[in-house]
């Protein structure tokens, strides 16, 4: 290991020593850890770790490259704030490669630091709560100084950074990724992007869906509109509870359209049927999490990467709960049977993850043909 | 879907001796199994015919036969116990063969016996290739293009298709036997007529060849309701071509994209659905073209395997305890993971990265082939962890205990010209030619660059078990990753991380010359790629002299490492089992206990010599320290034991058994003390050193350990004690060696000195032989790190005899003295040993144990030894002491039913055999025979005759109320069915002859016809046994393997001595077993092998062990 000494510093003081990898200069975001073992790429460019600090907890990062095709961004570009790792890759060996990470990391301007013992700051985050945090080659007081200044993730509306400006149609498939040809292309979906992974999209797509989609932003009426079949709640970044004019959207939605949202989408709909959420001290972040699907009683390994959660008992008799994580029982599907809204809080696209939760894509577009 | 109630009691079935491709990992699998079923309540069954094993322990299971696993036993076995299920997914290949032979010929379906953990139908749809494919090509998913062949005109037909090289897959055997490489038409006709021969159906698969390509594993799980996870992903280094147990591997998978690994995860999730697995663990194995990504479906195993040993000890889940829980009935989301107390149904994720590195032992089958193919060779494995694949790959080299200190060059010890001409395969027939005894070195002018770098960029196109070290030294002169890569397929990625380790090499002599932080930074930098000491001291790194001073150094400047916890989720969750690795990191994850605590140290990788047995006593050391209430460390890094289960012991250090790795628990843990005398050979050597550097050697001093180990210090003990011992004389030269044997006489026993399992030992008969070997030995003892060569007098005849006992260091008690079969001249660990001596006065076994007691009172032994002795003309010798548990203590405590190890171990933690209550026990009676098993069928052009140099690789135990019946047990366990017609074909030395006519007598009587050579045939006439002559193979044809190809022999004995004779009747021992005839190789065994014939009367008789030790 050799290049320039940086430093990846917490608010509560925390010093990790490494070294600068990707763009040079300094950042700050959120601290969080991830333990998927592959899918950096897929990592790196997921709008929903807007503004956060990656850690990978796997040791060897890079070694396949950055090819561009794996991208969860609208366009290649990455949406962390920073990014940890143990060990960034010498070379890369890749067929599909097209860049070596630590120049894609340094074009984009996205601060690295490399040679952390990541397994010592995932335990302090475990144990101390995800917290800001700042990366780069000052002195380490200083770093500290600035995670200590750096804006807190609580009730910070991160959408509106990454939900795009004006409304366009999506067409892109997952091509020889997907597990099955492309269904023809019979329902129109409205896609309510607060910062959605590509692969959703893609997933959609694939379901034989014609996908539209427009800004966060856009009001209830205006997606009608459109005359969808169905309207999809994106994922995104943050605090759902800040995201209120999305909440109003779906609440307006609510019983007009078949409803699918994941994620933020999933905690959106929650607020709207009038439950709460919370944040969880250190998140859901990985692509193992175990899922019990309570009407089948099969699991599902799945993609997770949430810091808040839906309080499971506030959702009263608003709607059912479908699905539960098996770890800490904690929401992760809801359904509102009258009202034709469901939602799930992990990632059936996966993208990067296990493909065990496909099936939701179709229970959407089946819940559209219905309607 | 919760436990099955309708099952009460279920028979488990083991794996048997330990062999190329089966060994300690069904040992593992079968105890958590056992376990784990007792836990849930139901009434456990147990059968291994392997006494090593921790799973024939008799508290393990409700009744355990330790009986022959085969189908007319095992039968029998359930005939008598009707359980409601049986569950052979623990028991590696044999159990799910024999599953399904019992489920063909009926017996289940007669005796309403359910096989749970995988259907007939999955296993057969899994293991016979054409259902596999079929279900493959269903599924949509690519396989290898390929067809069966039944001949070999089947076989020239389908390379057309598959084109050369094309790859032999024999149906139905175990680790790949009989498998291998077609590249030319030529070769065609001899390797598909072997692998026909191998195959039980007479069925192989001839494949298209992916050589080259990526070779991934997938361990995975799943259960009833069709949950579905990975446990753990495997990525071989050494790409296809190379069988997977032979391969340098990696988890996790490294070199794959998320979509890609995706890819074949749902591959592998579709494929244990359509075969049909519902509950248990399977490995599905892929190989990817590195150009485009496509990917084809090798195999899958539908049970527990090796792999899944490795999957289990590098991500902490404990896929056999899942499994055998889900084969009764529960679903993975009812279980927990008991290290993070979390669901069992996650998948693991990890932080590190681990290296799994088979160990060979090619040096002890002159002839065998170097080369690696898709038959498994390697005799064990070590695992290691660290943080990064460089810190990995560096811990497994030294953990294998060859004498690479990590990736070290190889240029000071090997002439690499000499080894890549002697990679040219041999011309000769494999199966009529002996091998040539191994050429003298050349000694030729030291090799410039260039000539090296011309014989690496040969060598390292050969896949050998040193590849890497090749390539490391080719990367040293200057080759680039483009051509290794082009030569080797290796994956560039991995290629870069050797060249960032050769990187920091060159900067080793810069940390002598470096002060203050820069010094500090670049040892740790080092470190952190996984240097050791050793490397540091002989690269000129340091100031010190010795490895304990470049510790100090490195302890002085506070490098050192930390303890990083196995935790199946990267730290995720808190984790609540002490599974720990040493890395170069920043924090301890767990705090030293101020508990009475004890390091046990294991035995590292299984050799031949040093096995299982080791980890036996190094488990039952654990659990008496337990039961004592002294909190026990155990160190090893060998995946597939069950003393590297977390729950094993207390704390679970998963290191290298190094000096500097050891040093390193202890100063951090500050024990009571170490015991070195469980892990065999490997914590012997440590003895000495640890004991300087302060760490406590528990148990018998490591200065009796000297006095035994030191060839001069034992002279003068057993002077001292005025006991006998063979004539002998050490010597440091080859002139000084031949005087020392010239004053014995010939034969005399040759053998390097500090060296396990008779490595290079010889017997040498005359000058001639003695010349032409003393160059091995020398080379043999270089390697041990000695000059030192031993030259004793053979006790042509003489009787063998083991001994091991118990010492509290003021009384001793005898645990068994076994008797060989063999007379002398067989290794101890190669022979059938009796326990009790069944031929030898009771007043000679009375000297014996005397001698024992004198031994082990004055070296002050506290715990185990092992004393074996030659008798000859009434005269008892001891031959060798060994200061530590034997081999033979699992043996031993299952057949008199006291588990030596464990009351060893409460004698090192300060009992005494008197708290212990513990005495000689009287004559039991029922009588153990323990048998060995010999891996010459996996190593084509080896010669089978048995010698000083041990080479089996496993044991199994005939237990029976007589010798003959416990002996013919044993012979059936490990694989040898002695026949009761047809013809016997004998060929024995002129000092056999008078013996060989009592055979004779003895065959016929039983049915046999006899077939003699030459002077045998004289003897025979001459004594009226009729016999048909037939001729030796230099006498022309027809002879002897004539008549052994077609099938006309049913038995061979053969006996011979000297060099030439032994090289001339090396066809017909290979041929023997070529055709699978059962065959002796020393007159003693042979008429035993009769006498149990002559015993047997049909049905097989069993008993349990906990019968046998209740009749005493």
């Amino acid at each position: 290991m050799s290049g320039e000494r940086a430093h990846l510093c917490l608010a509560d003081g925390t010093v990790l020593p490494g070294w600068a990898f990707g763009a040079k200069g300094s950042t700050t975001g959120e601290a969080v850890f991830t333990t998927g073992l592959t899918g950096y790429e897929e990592v790196l460019t997921d709008p929903s770790f807007r503004g956060q600090i990656v850690a990978m907890t796997t040791p060897h990062i890079g070694n396949t490259g950055v090819n561009g095709d794996d991208t969860e961004a609208a366009t290649d570009a990455p949406h962390v704030a920073g990014f940890v790792a143990r060990d960034a890759s010498p070379v890369t060996s890749s067929w599909r490669s097209k860049e070596p990470l630590d120049a894609y990391l340094a074009r984009h301007g996205v601060v690295g630091i490399t040679g952390v013992d990541t397994r010592k700051l995932t335990r302090h985050l475990r144990d101390h709560g995800a917290q800001n945090a700042a990366i780069g080659t000052d002195a380490p007081d200083v770093l500290v100084r600035r995670a200590r200044e750096a804006r807190d993730m609580s009730g910070l509306d991160l959408v509106r950074e990454v939900t795009p400006t004006e409304p366009h149609v999506f067409t892109e498939s997952r091509g020889v990724w997907a597990p099955t040809p492309p269904a023809p292309q019979t329902r129109h979906v409205v896609a309510v992007d607060f910062g959605a992974k590509r692969n959703i999209l893609r997933c959609l797509v694939d379901a034989g869906c014609k996908v539209t989609v427009v800004p966060a932003t856009t009001s209830a009426e205006a997606i009608l509109e459109l005359a969808p079949d169905g309207v999809f709640l994106s994922n995104g970044p943050g605090d759902p509870a800040a995201v209120t004019y999305g909440i109003e959207t779906v609440r307006a939605l609510l019983g007009k359209k078949p409803l699918f949202g994941i994620c933020l989408g999933h905690q959106l709909l929650a607020l709207a049927l009038g439950a709460t959420t919370y944040k969880l001290k250190f998140g859901h972040r990985g692509i193992n999490q175990p899922v019990l699907d309570l009407s089948t009683g099969k699991i599902e390994i799945t993609t997770q990467n949430h810091g808040f959660a839906v309080e499971l008992h506030s959702l009263g008799g608003k709607a059912e709960t479908t699905h539960v994580h098996l770890n800490d029982r904690t929401s992760e599907g809801l359904a509102a049977k009258s009202l034709d809204a469901f939602s799930v809080q992990y990632h059936p696209e996966a993208a990067a993850g296990p493909h065990d939760s496909l099936y939701l894509f179709e229970r959407f577009t089946a819940a559209m043909d219905r309607a | 879907m919760p436990r099955r109630d309708d099952l009460e009691k279920i028979l488990l079935l083991g794996s048997g001796p330990i062999v190329i491709g089966q060994a300690c990992e069904f040992d593992y699998s079968g105890c958590q199994g056992a376990k784990s079923l007792k836990q849930e309540g139901y009434e456990v069954v147990l059968v291994n015919s392997n006494p090593a094993t921790i799973m024939t322990d008799p508290e393990l299971a409700d009744r355990t036969y330790v009986e022959p696993l085969e189908r007319r036993t095992v039968a029998k076995i359930l005939e008598r116990e009707r359980p409601d299920a049986v569950l052979p997914t623990l028991g590696g290949q044999t159990a799910l063969n024999l599953a399904l032979e019992l489920h063909e010929d009926g017996v289940l379906s007669r005796l309403g016996i359910e096989l749970i953990g995988a259907s007939p139908e999955a296993i057969k749809k899994a293991e016979d290739r054409r259902l596999f494919k079929e279900a493959m090509d269903k599924i949509g998913l690519e396989s290898p293009r390929s067809d069966y062949a039944y001949s070999v005109e089947d076989a020239r037909r389908i390379v057309e298709r598959t084109g050369y090289p094309a790859i032999l897959r024999p149906s139905f055997t175990l680790g790949g036997a009989g498998g291998g490489i077609v590249t030319k038409a030529s070769e065609l006709d001899e390797k598909v007529s072997w692998a026909l021969r191998c195959s039980p159906t007479g069925e192989v698969l001839v494949e298209e060849s992916l050589i080259g390509w990526k070779e991934y594993e997938l361990e995975v799980i799943r259960d009833r309701a069709d949950n579905f996870i990975v446990v753990c992903s495997i990525e071989n280094i050494d790409p296809m071509g190379v069988h997977t147990g032979d391969s340098i591997t990696v988890a996790p998978a490294m070199t794959l994209t998320d979509r890609e690994f995706q890819r074949l995860r749902t591959a592998a999730r579709a494929i244990m659905t359509e075969i049909g697995v519902e509950t248990g663990g399977s490995n599905v194995q892929f190989a990817v073209n590195p150009a485009d990504g496509r990917f084809v479906v090798i195999e899958m195993n539908p049970r527990v395997s090796r792999s899944s040993a490795l999957a289990s000890k590098a991500t902490g889940y404990p896929i056999a305890k899942i499994a055998s829980k889900l084969a009764v009935g529960y679903r993975l989301d009812e279980l927990r993971n008991d290290i993070t107390h979390t669901s069992a149904a996650f998948e693991p994720t990890i932080d590190y990265v681990v290296v799994k590195w088979p160990r060979f032992a090619f040096e002890k089958f002159p002839g065998a082939d170097p080369r690696l193919g898709t038959q498994m060779k390697s005799v064990g494995e070590a695992m290691s962890i660290g943080r990064t694949f460089p810190e990995a790959l560096q811990k497994a080299a030294r953990s294998l205990e060859t004498g690479r200190e990590g990736l070290v060059s190889l240029r000071a010890r090997v002439d690499y010209r000499e080894l890549a001409a002697s990679m040219v395969p041999a011309a000769r027939d494999l199966g009529t030619e002996a091998p040539s005894a191994p050429a003298a070195p050349k000694h030729l002018p030291p090799a410039t660059d260039d000539e090296t770098r011309e014989a690496l960029a040969k060598l390292i196109g050969v896949a050998t078990a040193e590849r890497l070290f090749h390539v490391a030294d080719a990367m040293r002169l200057g080759m680039s990753q483009a051509e290794v890569h082009e030569r080797t397929r290796i994956d560039p990625w991995f290629l870069a991380q050797l060249d960032r380790i050769l990187d920091a090499e060159r900067d080793i002599p810069r940390l002598a010359t470096s002060t203050g932080d820069a010094r500090v930074e670049l040892l740790r930098g080092l470190k952190r790629l996984g240097f050791s000491d050793r490397q540091l001291l002989a690269g000129g790194g340091t100031h010190g002299k010795t490895e304990l001073d470049v510790h100090e150094e490195r302890r002085g400047l506070g490098v050192e490492p930390v303890y990083g916890r196995v935790d199946t989720c990267a730290a995720e969750f808190v984790a609540h089992t002490p599974y720990l690795y040493g890395t170069y990191e920043s924090e301890h994850e767990i705090a030293p206990t101020i508990r009475r605590k004890i390091v046990i140290l294991g035995g590292g990788p299984n050799r031949i010599g040093q096995g299982i047995e080791f980890d036996y006593c190094c488990v039952h050391a654990a659990m008496a320290l337990r039961e004592l209430g002294v909190e026990t460390l155990m160190v090893n890094c060998n995946p597939e034991t069950v003393s590297t289960d977390f729950d094993t012991s207390d704390r679970l250090f998963f290191e290298p058994l190094t000096f500097e790795d050891v040093l390193a628990i202890c100063e951090r843990e500050k024990p009571e003390g170490v015991i070195v005398q469980f892990g065999g050979q490997t914590p012997l050597k440590l003895a000495v050193p640890l004991a300087r550097a302060g760490v406590r050697v528990l148990g018998t001093s490591e200065d009796a350990i000297d006095r035994a180990e030191d060839r001069e210090r034992f002279d003068q003990l057993l002077t001292k004690l005025d006991l006998l011992r063979p004539r002998g004389g050490i010597a440091k030269s080859e002139v000084e060696a031949l005087e020392v044997a010239r004053g014995i006489g010939f034969p005399v026993l040759v053998r390097p000195s500090y060296v396990l399992g008779g490595r290079a030992m010889m017997i040498c008969h005359d000058e001639e032989e003695f010349a032409a070997y003393m160059h091995l030995a020398r080379e043999a003892a270089r390697e041990a790190g000695t000059q030192t060569v031993l030259i004793d007098e053979f006790l042509r005849d003489a009787t063998e005899v083991d001994v091991d006992c118990l010492c509290d260091g003021r009384r001793v008690v005898i645990g068994g003295v076994m008797q060989h079969i063999e007379e002398a001249g067989v290794h101890s660990g190669d022979s059938t040993s009796v326990l009790p001596p069944h031929t030898l006065p009771i007043r000679t076994v009375e000297r014996i144990e005397e001698a024992t007691r004198r031994l082990a009172l004055e070296l002050g032994v506290r715990g185990l030894m092992n004393v074996q002795f030659a008798v000859k003309d009434d005269r008892v010798y001891v031959s060798e002491v060994n200061p530590r548990a034997s081999r033979t203590v699992p043996f031993v405590s299952k057949a008199t039913g006291r588990p030596l190890a464990k009351l060893a171990a409460r004698i090192i933690a300060g009992m005494t055999l008197d708290e212990l209550d513990c005495h000689d026990l009287s004559w039991p009676r029922h009588v153990a025979v323990k048998e060995s098993v010999f891996p010459f069928a996996k190593f084509p052009g080896v010669d089978t005759i048995l010698g000083p140099e041990m080479r089996s690789t496993g044991e199994v135990m005939g237990i029976a109320s007589t010798f003959e019946r416990a002996l013919g047990k044993a012979l059936l366990a490990s694989g040898m069915s002695l026949p009761r017609n047809g013809k016997a074909l004998i060929s024995v030395k002129d000092a056999d002859k008078a013996d060989a006519v009592k055979l004779g007598r003895r065959l016929r009587n039983l049915g046999l016809d006899i077939m003699a050579t030459g002077g045998t045939a004289d003897a025979l006439d001459h004594s009226r046994v009729p016999c048909e002559r037939i001729n030796k193979v230099a006498e022309g044809s027809p002879h002897v393997v004539d008549v052994l190809r077609k099938g006309e022999i049913s038995l061979v004995v053969n006996t011979t001595v000297g060099a030439k004779s032994i090289r001339d009747s090396y066809a017909m021992r290979r041929q023997a077993l070529l055709a699978s005839v059962p065959y002796f190789t020393t007159m003693s065994a042979a008429l035993a092998g009769v006498a149990a014939l002559e015993a047997e009367d049909g049905e097989p008789q069993v008993m349990s062990l906990q019968e046998w030790a209740a009749r005493g």
